[in-house]
């Protein structure tokens, strides 16, 4: 039984799950926060046409990783719940909208209205969601007061100067995916348009990250510790952040199209490692290591099977679908 | 007036249960409604068959996205408005809601597409396979659900260390003792659901003389499947009724709206039952009947809600009433079924335009049978989260404030209106304008739509089908 650790296993699992989620789900709540400054109409059903055949798809990871922390690491399902009560319905309440829009914006062809209003739906929808998560990101970096593995704090411990920042930040960032998507699947004026936004979108990235870098030391000083400490192996990370940065600004300027969207994976990659190392094996910040989050061994085994019989077909499909609807989204054209 | 966390939490979950649970208890019947209309037209090659197998995937398609997004915000549930219950019991209900979910994946990623979407571009019979593992993965994701439901009501398979439950045995906890019951039950109610469905809108069709080929198929097939299970039902419902009265005394009881243990206890047609004075102020029964029902004997001994202190009575006017409904309801299909039977002689089944109107408006019935039935149960558990355990206001987040759980109750409600609104909405359209094959030929080339649940079905959301500039 001791031949491998449960947790840490889950804990990868996990990882991977939210991963995959942020770097997949991002670049299309991306095109939904970049909807309402699009050049036309014609513009919007290209960028909506880009994601459409994909974006449930990206939302998987993001209930398979609800359910697994549920199966592997029930304290964090108890804790981050109540203490993001309300950021958690934002998000639910944004998604749901948004899913909706995607199904009936293309329903409401003939009337103008109905279309404005699904755009909305679409655009509010996906921009709440990412606040939501980014703020999310914020809260994990502060940290939780608990009591006994309970939390006890109050509804809008999580609303604070520095989580909208990391709400503002995901926003950018997710905007900034969503840009080098869109360089990717359009062409004409659409594509210009993309790259025109992403040199701004990039430079307010590097600040907001810029900022959150030294203020997460400030906000918490065991990251401090780690940082400054001994692990200097950890500055391996934002240097490769601040390459993909480099690339994604060369490739832009050499009106690359493959080589921008890349750089931007890259980029949230990085950081996301970067989060993930600064906090490890803490999962429920300041206190609970993915130890003490565990659910028993048992459970955790029990579910390991289904997931590992899953997983390949998820990733399969997930590359399939991908490789499918590859190639340029023209206008006037969907896919079938 | 002060908000009670605990009780808004209740009515929150309550909201977003019975929303969801309209969906997959209609998508469960018509999966294998459609598996079998494939596998009709397969053996047959009747073009009938494939035109009902078009109109009901595209149902399928808006009703399957309309439960899969309730679903989600459902699994969330757990964790903002009852964390103390998620905590204590993940060991167990983490696992198998996850199974659920990983289910649904499987069968979306795999099958839903070619089902959907492979109309004449795969061959037939892997249509044909898509179809029955689509069914399939319903009837599993259906198991694992009623699983972590029945143990929360007869839970096994445990033990309690320092208040969290630790699972001993997971056949045990898996097959608890209700579970078995509960599943036949709502398996058959899906089944029974997905036949007044399409019972009612064949009906319509045959009333607007639509597809009559068609739709007469579609209706006589029904007919005989609710004929056959809506007697069954009664009877799956007999055998849980003595399973809860092994398992859960009290809310048998309840459900009896009988107040002290007795013998020889009447069957209480009407009361008006008072848990102030611990007893009903008016009842109408029939003498001896309950005893014989759930005793077989005249005499045999009925518990009363008496047995069980104040504090630990389920609400009994509610679980009393909500289960008069059901089973009126039940009996009330069962009629209908037998009419049916009835009027065939002379093919009147299809003629008689009241039976037809009848038939329309029983296609509500189902689900309000449904949801009353789930009322019985859930609201007979209270005040036990897991019965006997653990308790609704132990189980409850306890950083909870009641303006936070009246804020997002409100804002669920607002949220599932707009879906309810814009999916049920849709849902007619497409019943309006299904089964004529040439229209739909113009439809799908009017759109060109990309890849997803609902683009299988071709029918605009817009009230007007003339082109408008835009």
């Amino acid at each position: 039984m001791e031949m491998f650790d449960l947790s840490v296993v889950w804990a990868l699992i996990i990882g991977f799950g939210i991963m995959m989620y942020v770097l997949m789900d991002g670049f299309d709540l991306g095109l939904g926060i970049l909807f309402p400054f699009a050049p036309d109409e014609d513009a919007r059903d290209v960028m909506m046409n880009s994601v459409a055949p994909i974006w449930d798809g990206n939302e998987t990871w993001l209930v398979l990783g609800g359910a697994g922390l549920l199966g592997a690491f029930p304290l964090v399902y108890s804790v981050f719940l109540p203490a993001l009560y309300i950021g958690v319905f934002l998000m639910l309440a944004g998604l749901v909208f948004r899913g909706v829009a995607f199904e009936l914006r293309f329903k409401s062809r003939r009337n103008r209205r109905n279309r404005r209003l699904w755009n909305r739906a679409f655009s509010w929808g996906s921009a709440i969601a990412a606040f939501a998560q980014g703020a999310v990101v914020g809260t994990y970096i502060q940290g939780f007061e608990t009591q006994n593995g309970v939390y006890t704090g109050g509804a809008f411990d999580w609303l604070t100067p520095f989580t909208v920042l990391t709400g503002i930040g995901i926003m950018i960032g997710y905007a900034l995916l969503g840009t080098t998507w869109l360089i990717l699947k359009s062409e004409g004026y659409i594509q210009a348009w993309a790259y025109k936004l992403t040199m701004p979108l990039m430079v307010a990235v590097l600040v907001i990250f810029a900022i959150i870098s030294i203020w997460t030391p400030m906000v918490n000083p065991e990251i401090w510790q780690r940082w400054f400490g001994n692990i200097r192996l950890i500055w391996i990370l934002p240097a490769l952040t601040l390459l993909c940065m480099f690339v994604l600004f060369w490739s832009v300027r050499k009106r690359r199209e493959m080589l921008p969207f890349l750089a931007t994976l890259g980029i949230f990659l990085f950081t996301y490692l970067g989060l993930v190392v600064s906090r490890w094996p803490i999962i429920v910040p300041p206190d609970y290591t993915i130890w003490d989050a565990a659910s028993a061994p048992g459970s955790q085994l029990f579910l390991l099977v289904g997931v590992l019989f899953v997983l390949p077909f998820v990733l399969g499909y997930t590359f399939w679908s991908y490789w499918v609807f590859r190639g340029k989204v023209r206008v006037g054209e969907g896919y079938h | 007036m002060e908000l009670d966390p605990l009780l808004l939490s209740r009515i929150q979950f309550a909201f977003v249960v019975s929303f969801h649970a309209i969906f997959p208890v209609f998508t469960i019947g018509l999966a294998s409604y459609l598996a079998l209309l494939h596998g009709l037209f397969y053996t047959t090659r009747n073009p009938a068959w494939d035109r009902l197998a078009a109109l009901w995937t595209k149902v399928f398609a808006v009703v399957f996205g309309m439960g899969v997004v309730s679903g989600i915000v459902m699994s969330f549930q757990f964790g903002t408005n009852w964390s103390n219950y998620s905590q204590a019991t993940a060991n167990f209900i983490g696992p198998l809601l996850s199974y659920e979910v990983i289910t649904a994946f499987f069968l979306e990623a795999a099958f839903l597409g070619v089902l959907l979407f492979g109309r004449g571009k795969v061959p037939q019979g892997v249509h044909l396979f898509a179809a029955i593992m689509v069914a399939l993965g319903t009837f599993i994701s259906t198991f694992w659900i009623l699983a972590a439901n029945s143990w929360m009501h007869t839970p096994a398979g445990f033990e309690v260390v320092d208040g969290v439950f630790h699972i001993t045995s997971w056949a045990q906890a898996i097959f608890n003792p209700s579970f078995p019951y509960r599943l036949t039950h709502m398996a058959v109610a899906s089944f029974i659901t997905g036949g007044f469905v399409v019972a009612g809108v064949s009906a319509w069709y045959l009333l607007i003389n639509r597809d009559l080929q068609a739709n007469r198929k579609a209706l006589s097939m029904c007919l005989w499947l609710l004929l056959v299970l809506t007697p069954t039902q009664a009877l799956v419902g007999d055998f849980h009724g003595l399973n809860t009265l092994e398992h859960q005394p009290t809310k048998l009881a309840a459900m009896e709206g009988n107040w002290e243990t007795m013998e020889g206890a009447p069957l209480l047609l009407f009361a008006l039952p008072d848990r102030e004075r611990q007893e009903n102020r008016f009842e109408l029964g029939i003498p001896y009947a309950a005893s014989l029902i759930l005793t077989h004997e005249l005499e045999g001994e009925v518990p009363g809600i008496a047995e069980a202190p104040r504090e630990e009575q389920p609400p009994v006017w509610i679980v009393f009433w909500a289960f008069r409904v059901m089973v009126g309801l039940g009996f009330l299909m069962i009629g209908v079924a037998l009419t049916g039977l009835f009027l065939r002689r002379g093919g009147k089944v299809y003629q008689s335009r009241k039976f037809l109107q009848t038939l329309r408006l029983m296609s509500i019935t189902p689900f309000i049978a449904v949801l009353s039935g789930w009322v019985v149960t859930e609201s007979g558990r209270a005040p036990w989260l897991v019965y006997g355990i653990m308790s609704h206001a132990e189980g409850v987040t306890p950083s909870l404030t009641g303006g936070m759980a009246l804020f997002t109750l409100l804002g669920y409600i607002a949220v599932y209106g707009v879906v309810f609104y814009a999916g049920t909405y849709y849902l007619t359209r497409v019943i309006r304008y299904g089964m004529q094959e040439q229209e739909e030929e113009k439809l799908v080339d009017d759109f060109e739509t990309p890849k997803r649940p609902w683009s299988a079905s071709h029918t605009p959301l817009d009230d007007n089908l003339t082109p408008e500039e835009g």
